[in-house]
């Protein structure tokens, strides 16, 4: 796929020749499949900086995309990629600016003329494609980043551990627990209970709809984990379908406190403390 | 101890003494954030690194660590090779029955030690010794 | 070989592990630590690990033992400040610390430590038929 010394710098004349030419029609191309959704004057940015890259670097000889002194170009089309990708613009639309290039070099070829014209061509046409593979490469991977990074937002917003009381803190779950989910749930409860000094947590299960077995023994090794650290965990709003799956599947639950809502876990806690809570006080008199 | 750490090249530790149990955790601990693995990845890797180094120093009389970074296009890793001349295991599916030991531990070094890596491959024999390979990869 | 300093406080023995310890270290914590609470006739033994970013078998099974050898020596072991890392791995490997009690951090440790302590005293007290009820 590489370039010969001579080839790239036939193309570096080529292209260093024409540049203003070259910008231009390049511009015009890629303005055309835009269709408007990028300035004029940002979009012939951007071209003038891989023009003059791929320029810089067919001076310099061989052109390989991998090698070491291709760093600028590769720089300069990741940059590229990066940007549209977060701007919103297709896979399709990207590859256009630089597949472009092509036509522009058909042009040139086509009036220089010589014997050497078609064969520079495919030459050249063939290093086009491998700048829009390279291209396509890093919009994909941009945009696989911009996905991770929100399921992670998702995950943090979706998660919180909150503070009850004192010394008690409680993290409601909502919606489907899949194991990365829980995994990271249990992480950050583990963690505030550090942080809080608490010796407490709730864990309510009343907003999740089911539970598998992977999940239900990251809910148990998270109680273990928390009493290995000094704290207690209670289970409340385990729902009669969850408990059902949990007694189906022979998962243990051991000597772990379960209550059935959030409410009654909080009273257990405060009970357990010493603290005492509305509804004990006349029992006291019987 | 993570500055002189050249990940292009995998990292060789002798295991000859109690030192050079905590020498294994340190690389491995240095190799493990270099990839970026989670905290509790680390944790894991580093705890299982700990349990097959005592391992190779204790029933293989000794031997070698080595820890590479590995990637398989996706994601980055940790891979550690334990390898003694020792006298091999010679019932594999006995020593890694939780809580079976011949060495006075708590026989959970093997059996743990698979638990908290993604991939465990072990070769032995009373020839040649045993040859530990583990690999942990980032979430 | 390194050796880890034990610090006494009031009637309590506090350790606070510093350094990634070899197995000789671990081995010989627990030597010292068994002398120290028969010469200073101490009740409660505080390990305070939060430095420690691993336990495994080896450092597990010698907080087991120091747990057992102090109990017979009628002092109350309490390890403060694992970490959540720590304790999830521990519980993947599959190690349960059994007989070990655990506090969030040394301030707890301790509050449990004095809280085994009154039990114990108001069961030594429990000859005064009075004793229980009198409590409110």
């Amino acid at each position: 796929m590489a370039l010969s010394a001579e080839e790239s710098g036939r193309l570096a004349a080529l292209l260093g020749g024409h540049a203003e030419q070259v910008t231009q029609r390049w511009t015009e191309i890629v303005a055309g499949s835009l269709r408007g959704r990028l300035s004029q004057a940002e979009l012939r940015r951007q071209v003038q900086d891989l023009h003059s890259a791929i320029v810089t670097t067919s001076k310099q000889g061989v052109i390989d995309l991998s090698a070491e002194n291709a760093a600028e170009l590769r720089a300069a089309l990741s940059e590229l990629s990066r940007g549209r990708a977060r701007q919103g613009f297709s896979a399709t639309e990207t590859a256009i600016s630089i597949f472009a290039l092509k036509e522009v070099l058909a042009g040139l070829a086509e009036e220089a003329g010589g014997a050497t014209a078609l064969r520079d061509y495919v030459a050249f046409s063939n290093l086009v494609d491998e700048l829009g593979l390279f291209t396509f490469e890093s919009f994909v991977r941009t945009r696989e980043s911009l996905i991770a990074d929100q399921a992670e937002q998702l995950l943090e917003l979706s998660t919180p551990v909150v503070k009850l009381w004192e010394g008690v803190v409680a993290v409601p779950l909502v919606g489907t627990l899949d194991s990365a989910r829980a995994q990271v749930v249990m992480e950050r409860l583990l963690q505030t209970l550090v942080d809080t000094g608490s010796p407490y947590a709730i864990i309510d299960i009343t907003g999740v709809p089911a539970v598998d077995t992977q999940v239900a023994q990251h809910i148990l090794k998270t109680v273990v984990a928390a009493r290995l650290m000094g704290a207690d965990c209670i289970i409340s709003g385990i729902r009669p379908q969850i408990a059902q799956t949990i007694v189906a599947l022979g998962i243990e639950f051991g000597d772990i406190a379960t209550k059935a809502t959030l409410a009654d876990a909080l009273r257990h806690v405060l009970r357990l403390n010493g603290v005492e809570t509305a509804r004990r006080q006349p029992r006291r008199d019987v | 101890m993570t500055a002189g750490i050249d990940l292009g090249h995998p990292q060789a530790q002798a295991i000859r003494s109690d030192e050079d149990v905590v020498r294994v955790r340190q690389l491995v601990r240095a190799v493990a954030v270099a990839v970026k693995l989670s905290l509790v990845d680390q944790t894991k890797v580093v705890t299982a690194a700990s349990e097959l180094a005592r391992n190779t120093l204790v029933y293989g009389g000794g031997g070698t660590v080595e820890v590479t970074t590995v990637d398989n296009g996706r994601r980055r890793g940790v891979q550690i090779v334990f390898v003694d001349s020792g006298p091999g295991i010679a019932d594999l599916d006995l020593a890694f029955t939780d809580g079976y030991t011949t060495g006075g531990g708590l026989g959970l070094g093997l059996s743990g030690a698979r638990r908290l890596v993604d991939e465990f491959q072990i070769e032995t024999s009373a020839e040649t010794g045993t040859r530990i390979t583990v690999t942990k990869w980032s979430r | 070989m390194e050796r880890v300093p034990i610090l006494k406080i009031g009637d309590i023995l506090l350790v606070s592990i510093q350094l990634d310890m070899s197995d000789q270290t671990a081995v010989a914590l627990q030597e010292d630590l068994a002398e120290r609470i028969v010469a200073t006739g101490c009740h409660g033994v505080i390990i305070d690990i939060t430095a420690l970013d691993i336990v495994d078998s080896f450092v597990g099974r010698m907080l087991s033992t120091i747990a057992s050898i102090s109990k017979v020596l009628d002092a109350e072991t309490v390890v403060v400040g694992m970490r959540p890392a720590v304790a999830i791995t521990l519980v993947e490997l599959g190690l349960s610390l059994n007989g070990i009690r655990t506090a969030l951090n040394v301030e707890r440790g301790m509050e449990l430590i004095a809280a085994a302590r009154a039990d114990e005293l108001d069961y030594q007290l429990d000859d005064d038929p009075d004793a229980e009820t009198a409590t409110p």
